[in-house]
Order: C-alpha cells, then structure tokens, then sequence
C-alpha cells in the first residue's frame, strides 16, 4: 500500500478510502509489549554475560567447561541467549518496516531476519548445553 | 528503501533576486521556496527584501509585505493571522511552525529561509496538499460516539474529566507535527501521524465518550499507531506547545492495559 498516497493520477479512490486502506491488523500491542520486556530482562542477563565473559576470560579449558557446566551459570547463558535473540528479532522487525518498502524485499528481509534470530539462538543454546551437559552425556 | 535524497525533479535551483525595496534603511533579506506546477521546471528559492519599517513583526506580516509590494504571484495559505486556524504552517529556519505567531526578530537570521511543511506533496509555493492529512484525521472518527440514550441536557462530566481533556482540545490541525516526523516522513500512507493520533486520545480520553473499545481496535495496527518510535520531533515543533508523543504514549498504556 506504498503507493496511496493523495497522488490522483495513482488511483480515484477518496482519500479516506486510502487512508482506511485494509483496516487494522489487530496485533502490534504484543511485539511492543515483548520489545518491552525483553528489554528490561536483557538488562540484569547481558550484565551476568559481562561478569561470566570476564571470569573465563584466561581460564584454563578445564576451567572453562566448569564454570559453564554450574547448573545456574548455564541457566543464565540460556535465559541471556532467549532474551537478546528475541530482543533483537523484534528490534529489527521494526527498522525493517520503517524503510524497507519494496514489498518483495520487505517480505524477504523480515523472513531472513526471523530465520537469523533463530539459528543464532538456536546455535547459541545447542553450545551451552553441548559444554554444559557434555559430562554428563559422554 | 526510504528516499534520503529529494527526486529530481524536486531539487531546487537559485531562483530570482527580486529588488531591494527603495529608500528603506532597515532591509531583511528572506529565502522562499518557489515552485509553480504549470511551467514545468524545478522548484527555486526566490530571494527577497522586505521594509522592516513599513512591514508588521511577523513572519506573515513580511510575507503578505512581500505578496502586496514585490511579486504577488507568491502563493500562501493564510487566515486568521493569530495562530488558531493552522492555515500558515510552513517551516521557517529549518523547524515547522505557524508564520503568524514567530516574529521576525525571533528567526535570529540575516537570511530568513522558508519552505513548504516537509515531505508532503507541494500545490505551489508554500501551500502543502493536506488531503492525506485531513483524511487521516477522518479515519479516528473525531466526534462523540455514545449508545446511551441522549440525555435531555447535556452530556455531563466532571471537572476532573473535562481537566483531561486539557493539552489536546487545543490542537488546531496545523500539520506542523505530522510533517516534522520521520516515521510520517517514510510511512506515512499507513501511519496516522502525531496530530491524528493525538486526536484519537482526545476522544479516548473523553468520558463521555462510549466507543472507546471500538477506537482502540481501529489504532492496533504495526503501522497506524505503532510506528512512533518516540523521536519527539512533534512535541518539540508544535506551535501551540502541545506534546502529540506523550498522547501516542499513553495510547499505547491503554492497549497494554487491556490486553495484559
């Protein structure tokens, strides 16, 4: 609909019928609530990532794998990676449907970016329980 | 993508150096923008001197100087020349706002440079076509909805309801805010706007008013309300000082607080 605006050589539909274009969607409350959300989760995770990032910064592998095993510190790294990954999908959604407007590449900009989200999270949570749990399962 | 860069057949060129007025002392020199549909070229800035001794203090009153004294094609809207009618809208030293209500001496320039509200379609000169605007305006419905049987008297509400009403009854539909905001700027075929969503608040804040439910349906739209990012362009230009973003805000609490 990029292309209704109160240009009449476009189109002789009123202006109003323009502006109502398809009517509402309906959604939108639930991506700014969660945008919301995750933002203030992201605050106390990404400052517990800082900290954990710090303390395994010049550990020995051995050291390593035993602090990301501790039950609570993989739980962080888990919530943290949740969080961010869902942070980020919304934020980008929204930087997207500001100035993508090529219907064909906003369609395939927001299914990339959907797709980006979740294969880093995806991957991000295979590694810390691959490290974490990898005691255990071996 | 979002146009960063005007099209080209939106770049202006220099314009006319139109005469200094005669035997006056104390000139001020102004930058208008210029752009006529029938000929066919591209927008100019046309440069101009106005008699500050024989010109009113105001912006209008040094372009209706210009209009009667130096080139009457100049084109303008203008009505009640005291900043109720939102008719003289236009952007003056880079900032929208009401031509009638900022003096001359307030612009602080050697060079007083005016141009049509941004990135609306241009008519001519410094007249905007509107219609989008006032059809978003429509499209809230911005009257009184009720089911209750009509009282015989009037409507009734407390002087602690009507007091919310205060900071959004005022707005005059000048377009100033809608104009200075980049989200209306690169969607704004589907965003309402700053001045069509601080209206739709004044009806959702209304007491009397028994649609409330029904508008909020009509705002819960990605697009229509949700593409104000806060930038706050609007309350900072608003010439009747009024704060559109505090308004879409509070909009989007009462989505929050009936769906959570």
């Amino acid at each position: 609909m990029a292309d209704n605006r109160a240009d009449t050589r476009v189109s002789m539909r009123t202006p109003l019928a323009r502006v109502k274009g398809l009517g509402a969607a309906g959604h939108g409350v639930e991506h700014w609530w969660i945008h919301r959300v995750t933002a203030v989760s992201n605050i106390p995770l990404i400052i517990s990532f800082v900290i954990i990032v710090a303390a395994l910064a010049g550990s020995s592998y051995e050291q390593a794998i035993a602090i990301i095993s501790h039950p609570l510190i993989a739980i962080i790294l888990i919530l943290a990676v949740i969080s961010v990954t869902n942070h980020m999908r919304l934020g980008m959604q929204i930087i997207i449907e500001d100035y993508v407007h090529d219907k064909g590449y906003k369609i395939v900009a927001l299914i990339v970016n959907n797709f980006y989200a979740v294969i880093i999270g995806v991957a991000c949570l295979y590694a810390i329980l691959k490290v974490s749990l990898g005691r255990i399962l071996v | 993508m979002a146009q960063f860069t005007l099209p080209k057949n939106s770049k202006y060129t220099e314009g006319k150096t139109w005469p200094k007025p005669a035997g006056a002392s104390n000139v001020q020199e102004f930058r208008i923008y210029r752009w006529n549909p029938d000929d066919g070229a591209n927008p100019r800035i046309d440069t101009y001197y106005i008699d500050r001794d024989d010109c009113g203090p105001m912006v209008l009153d040094a372009l209706l100087w210009i209009k009667n004294n130096v080139d009457s094609t100049l084109t303008f809207r203008r009505s009640c020349r005291e900043g109720i009618c939102g008719s003289c809208a236009m952007n003056i030293m880079g900032g929208n706002t009401l031509a009638c209500t900022l003096g001359i001496d307030d612009c602080g320039s050697d060079s007083i440079k005016i141009y049509p509200l941004p990135h609306m379609p241009v008519l001519k000169d410094l007249v905007p076509d509107l219609t989008s605007f006032f059809a978003q305006h429509a499209s809230i419905q911005p009257w009184l909805q009720t089911e209750t049987a009509e009282p015989e008297t009037e409507w009734r509400q407390t002087p602690e309801e009507r007091s919310k009403l205060d900071g959004l009854y005022e707005c005059i539909l000048c377009a100033c805010c809608t104009t200075s905001c980049p989200s209306y700027w690169w969607n704004g075929d589907r965003f309402l706007g700053p001045a069509a969503l601080l209206q739709a608040y004044r009806w959702l804040i209304d007491s009397r008013d028994e649609a409330t439910g029904e508008r909020l349906d009509n705002l819960h739209d990605p697009f229509r309300l949700y593409r104000c990012h806060t930038i706050m362009n609007c309350a900072n230009t608003c010439p009747k000082g009024l704060n559109p973003a505090k308004a879409i805000a509070e909009v989007k609490k009462m989505m929050v607080a009936r769906a959570v």
